[in-house]
């Protein structure tokens, strides 16, 4: 791994490059953040098998990670985000989200609370600036240490058992949310129980030097529990049947749209729940309390389509085919056996049960198949098994 | 000379001098655009000044050339490629290079070198620029609606205006916060304007270059900002601020247009300099050219700049007074020099590495904005800068056509040099001793430029309008400054491409929206033209 700067290496690679490379048979890299992250490995539906079966390894090295140190770190992150995080304690994680002045969502991400002075964000987008600015005024330190941690998502039912063998003390009872220090084939790492997949998994964190001795680690009981490496393909699919939503993808970061009418409210992403108007002053809390007395006009919501070919990309109609919305992420669920999405409606079917139609273009051998299917509104948490939430986790 | 009268004669073959004639030609009409020289191209221009190198000698680089017109016009068929180049870097005192690449990945970790900061804020930057160009892109192709008329025609050019700056989103148009954010963009300087994105004083000063070239303001003047927004909102292939060059240098756009003029039925009449506009009550029906010739047309159009069509053209006993004042007042000052080089050899720099694509795209030297402004400070005292803004580009090491094998042809913009030297005036002497200063900065810069140069033309803002016709050499036909922009370009009242002459019309850079090998001036006056006579504008500009 050399990322020193070079115009003949535009991208960087991460400290399991070493091993994503070796697994990486179809060679096919996945833009991240500047990093080289495999899209496919070998196979996307094996990949994406072993997070549902066994246990999956994703390279999230490239996620953004941001230092919050001083005596004001919570009471900034308190204004930062849209949910009440004064009463975070050592160890705990939450999920947040972030908006602008006019409570537009910039981006989502997790916290995670060392101690009362230190906190730590992690998200998909560069937040350095935005953070940095929100700062001022707060006897905080913000510093970009998202090259200095090395990052492995290992999700699947398996994944504690796992840990277990490899004598991760205790970690069965590490309870979702939370996260601790743990030995790991002689290495220190931190371990938390979170994750995009939505089944039981963990996210491991440790020094980019001890990244290949970690990552092998995981592999070491493949005769008996086959862990695969998964790339971005298989994140994609458990993420939409976990009902994850992305920047960029499911909503344009407000940080980032071109078209000011593409930018979301929480309550249109049906992120209301992560915003408590009862709180402290947050940034964009002033319009948020005014967008919350208004009707939605649009809302973001799980869709059950009929058949099973993917909506990727369909424009969704009502029953008198006016235009209502449109598709941000379709697939065939392989656990559901259901051809599931994400799609944008309009205020007259937001309501889980309504319906609404999906039109479809689907190839098939160099012509298109042009298909019309019904569609249930439901809730966007497709796939959500007992195992993810059990304390102690299976081992 | 054939005694033909025409439909419409073109005084001026500049690249908008002929996307007018080639409209017009395409609609039927019998058109005429009469050349000083004996080649077309106005400032868009290929010329062979040197044994087997090709210069672009004034214009360099493309792309504000609407792609509406290269496609009505169909330039391809005519021979005209567009090829884009990657990068563009700044090259510092202290050894080290700036550079911007077109991946976005490798853009981010360059900038990251000097600011982690900046290199996340130059997306905000960008998306904001892009926001900015997505505006005016549309108001490029209209024709400027006159604010103080009740005709429907300007009333609905008005309310088109409006719906873009509406604080309605469902139109696709601009919340509250984005008409505040234009407002102050068009009048702001451009220091300022970056001062709100960035910290470090290399990245601002690598992208205030695009605020200052070809204008005599600094960038510290308030205006400035629109100058980086007018050099941004060009695009190649749907990549909004992308730059390329024109394969055969500029002089291919308009060989191509003079061909695809010619296919249509028009005429170029070449080296016949037009001394006169002739007007009887008030309506122009033909030109006298230098050798006393005339030539007869139903209606003329003008692609000389304001000042040099009605202080030199026209005669004054024509003009109302106040149109006549106004354009007397019309700001076209000279600012920029340029340098046109033929090299033995790729020039090796100090701080860039051979291979590197910022390498191949423009090159500058500069270290910061108050570096720049300094400049200005000189050229506002009458002296060319001490430590000139440079842009430089070495065309031949994309274009194959440009120099011979191993050879290399390069082309050097320099900002500030000033029209009137307070020292006593521009002589040969001085010219020399400004080309020589320019050389020895980018010597400084590099292993081997000294031993390498071929041969060298010099042009300061006198040549530039001794050969092309510019006043005072300003390269855009006028400052872009709020004052002379959309309905008050070039004067107020006569923004529409007419005057005060019946049957006279502008089509050139003095004229909304500006300059740059644009085209836009060129194809709005056409179909304002056609609108007259009530002739169909077929065009995908529309």
């Amino acid at each position: 791994m050399d990322n020193s700067f070079s115009f003949t290496k535009p991208l960087l690679e991460t400290p399991f490059h070493e091993r994503t490379y070796e697994a990486c048979y179809n060679n096919d890299w996945y833009r991240w953040a500047g990093y080289k992250i495999a899209r496919e490995y070998s196979n996307t539906e094996l990949e994406y098998t072993a997070m549902r079966n066994t246990a999956g390894v994703l390279d999230i090295t490239p996620m953004h990670k941001y230092d919050i140190k001083g005596a004001d770190a919570i009471r900034f992150v308190d204004k930062l985000v849209t949910r009440n995080v004064t009463e975070i304690k050592s160890g705990q994680v939450m999920y947040i989200i972030w908006c602008n002045e006019d409570g537009n969502v910039i981006d989502d991400g997790t916290v995670f609370c060392f101690d009362s002075n230190h906190l730590r964000i992690f998200c998909a987008e560069r937040n350095l600036n935005w953070f940095s600015d929100t700062a001022i005024g707060f006897d905080v330190e913000v510093e970009d240490v998202s090259d200095t941690i090395a990052a492995l998502a290992f999700q699947g039912p398996l994944s504690c058992k796992i840990l277990n063998l490899l004598n991760v003390k205790n970690i069965e009872n590490l309870k979702p949310f939370y996260f601790d220090d743990f030995d790991l084939n002689g290495c220190k790492v931190t371990i938390s129980r979170t994750g995009f997949s939505g089944d039981l998994g963990y996210e491991i964190w440790c020094k980019n030097e001890d990244a290949i001795s970690v990552w092998d680690s995981l592999f070491k009981f493949n005769r008996d529990y086959k862990v695969l490496p998964a790339g971005m393909n298989a994140l994609e699919m458990v993420r939409v049947e976990a009902g994850f939503i992305q920047p960029n993808a499911d909503f344009m970061s407000a940080e980032q749209a071109l078209r000011p009418n593409r930018m979301r409210n929480p309550f249109e992403l049906g992120m209301g729940w992560l915003v408590d108007l009862n709180k402290n002053y947050f940034t964009g809390k002033k319009n948020l309390v005014d967008l919350k007395k208004k009707t939605l006009t649009k809302k973001l919501v799980g869709l059950d389509i009929q058949g099973d070919k993917p909506a990727i990309g369909s424009v969704l109609y009502d029953k008198n085919k006016k235009e209502i919305g449109i598709v941000t992420a379709g697939m065939w669920s392989p656990s559901l056996k259901s051809n599931i999405a994400f799609g944008y409606v309009d205020k007259d079917h937001m309501k889980i049960g309504s319906k609404v139609f999906a039109e479809i273009y689907h190839p098939e051998e160099l012509e298109y198949k042009k298909i019309w299917a019904e569609c249930s509104v439901v809730k966007k948490q497709f796939f959500n098994p007992p195992r993810r939430h059990k304390v102690p986790a299976e081992i | 000379m054939p005694k033909t009268k025409y439909d419409v004669a073109i005084v001026g073959g500049g690249h908008n001098g002929l996307t007018t004639a080639c409209y017009l030609a395409k609609a039927g009409l019998k058109v005429a655009v009469i050349e000083r020289h004996s080649y077309v191209g106005g400032a868009a221009v290929s010329r062979e000044l040197h044994p087997g190198w090709t210069y672009s000698n004034c214009s360099y680089v493309c792309s504000l050339l609407r792609p509406e017109i290269f496609r009505d016009l169909e330039l391809s068929k005519y021979g005209l490629q567009i090829i884009p180049y990657e990068g563009s870097a700044s090259m510092l005192d202290d050894g080290r290079f700036y550079a911007h690449y077109s991946d976005h990945d490798l853009n981010y970790r360059s900038i990251a070198q000097f600011s982690k900061k900046d290199a996340e804020a130059y997306e905000r930057f960008g998306k904001d620029v892009m926001r900015q160009c997505k505006i005016i892109k549309p108001l490029l192709k209209m024709t400027p609606p006159d604010p103080t008329s009740f005709r429907p025609k300007d009333i609905m050019g008005l309310l088109e205006f409006a719906k873009y700056f509406a604080a309605k989103d469902e139109l696709g148009g601009l919340g509250e916060k984005e008409i505040y954010d234009t407002i102050r963009f068009w009048t702001m300087s451009v220091r300022d304007y970056l001062e709100e994105y960035f910290e470090s004083d290399v990245v601002k000063a690598h992208l205030a270059g695009s605020a200052i070239i070809g204008t005599a303001l600094g960038p510290y003047s308030p205006g400035s900002a629109y100058v980086l927004l007018h050099h941004y909102m060009g695009e190649v292939d749907g990549t909004v601020g992308a730059w390329g060059y024109s394969r055969g240098g500029m002089g291919s756009i308009t060989k191509a247009m003079a061909a695809s003029l010619k296919a249509n039925g028009g005429d170029i009449i070449a080296g016949s300099p037009v001394t006169k506009i002739l007007i009887k009550n008030n309506r122009s029906h033909g030109v006298v050219l230098e050798n006393g010739d005339e030539i007869f047309a139903d209606k003329l159009v003008s692609n000389l700049d304001v000042k040099r069509t009605f202080l030199k053209v026209v005669e004054k006993k024509e003009l109302p007074d106040d149109f006549y004042n106004a354009v007397k007042n019309f700001k076209i000052r000279g600012s920029s020099g340029k340098l046109n080089i033929a090299l033995d050899d790729l020039p090796i720099w100090k701080s860039i590495p051979e291979g590197d694509p910022a390498g191949t795209g423009d090159l500058h030297i500069t270290q910061s904005i108050e570096e720049m402004e300094g400049a200005y400070d000189d050229w506002k005292d009458g002296r060319w800068s001490k430590f000139p803004y440079v842009d430089m580009c070495i065309p031949s090491i994309n274009d194959p056509t440009m120099a011979p094998q191993g050879k290399h042809y390069m082309s050097v913009f320099v900002q500030y040099v000033p029209y009137n030297l307070t020292d006593g005036g521009w002589t040969e002497e001085k010219r020399l001793e400004f080309g020589k200063h320019v050389m020895s900065r980018i010597g400084s810069y590099s292993e081997n430029f000294n031993d390498i140069i071929n041969h060298a033309e010099i042009r300061t803002p006198k040549e530039l309008e001794k050969e092309v016709g510019l006043t005072e050499g300003n390269i855009f036909q006028g400052e872009l400054t709020m004052d002379q922009l959309m309905f008050n370009r070039p004067i107020p009242g006569y923004a529409q491409y007419k005057t005060p002459i019946k049957n006279l019309y502008m089509c050139g850079s003095s004229t909304h929206p500006g300059g740059g090998v644009m085209g836009a001036p060129g194809a709005n006056a056409a179909r304002e033209i056609l609108i007259d006579l009530k002739k169909q504008f077929n065009s995908h500009y529309i």
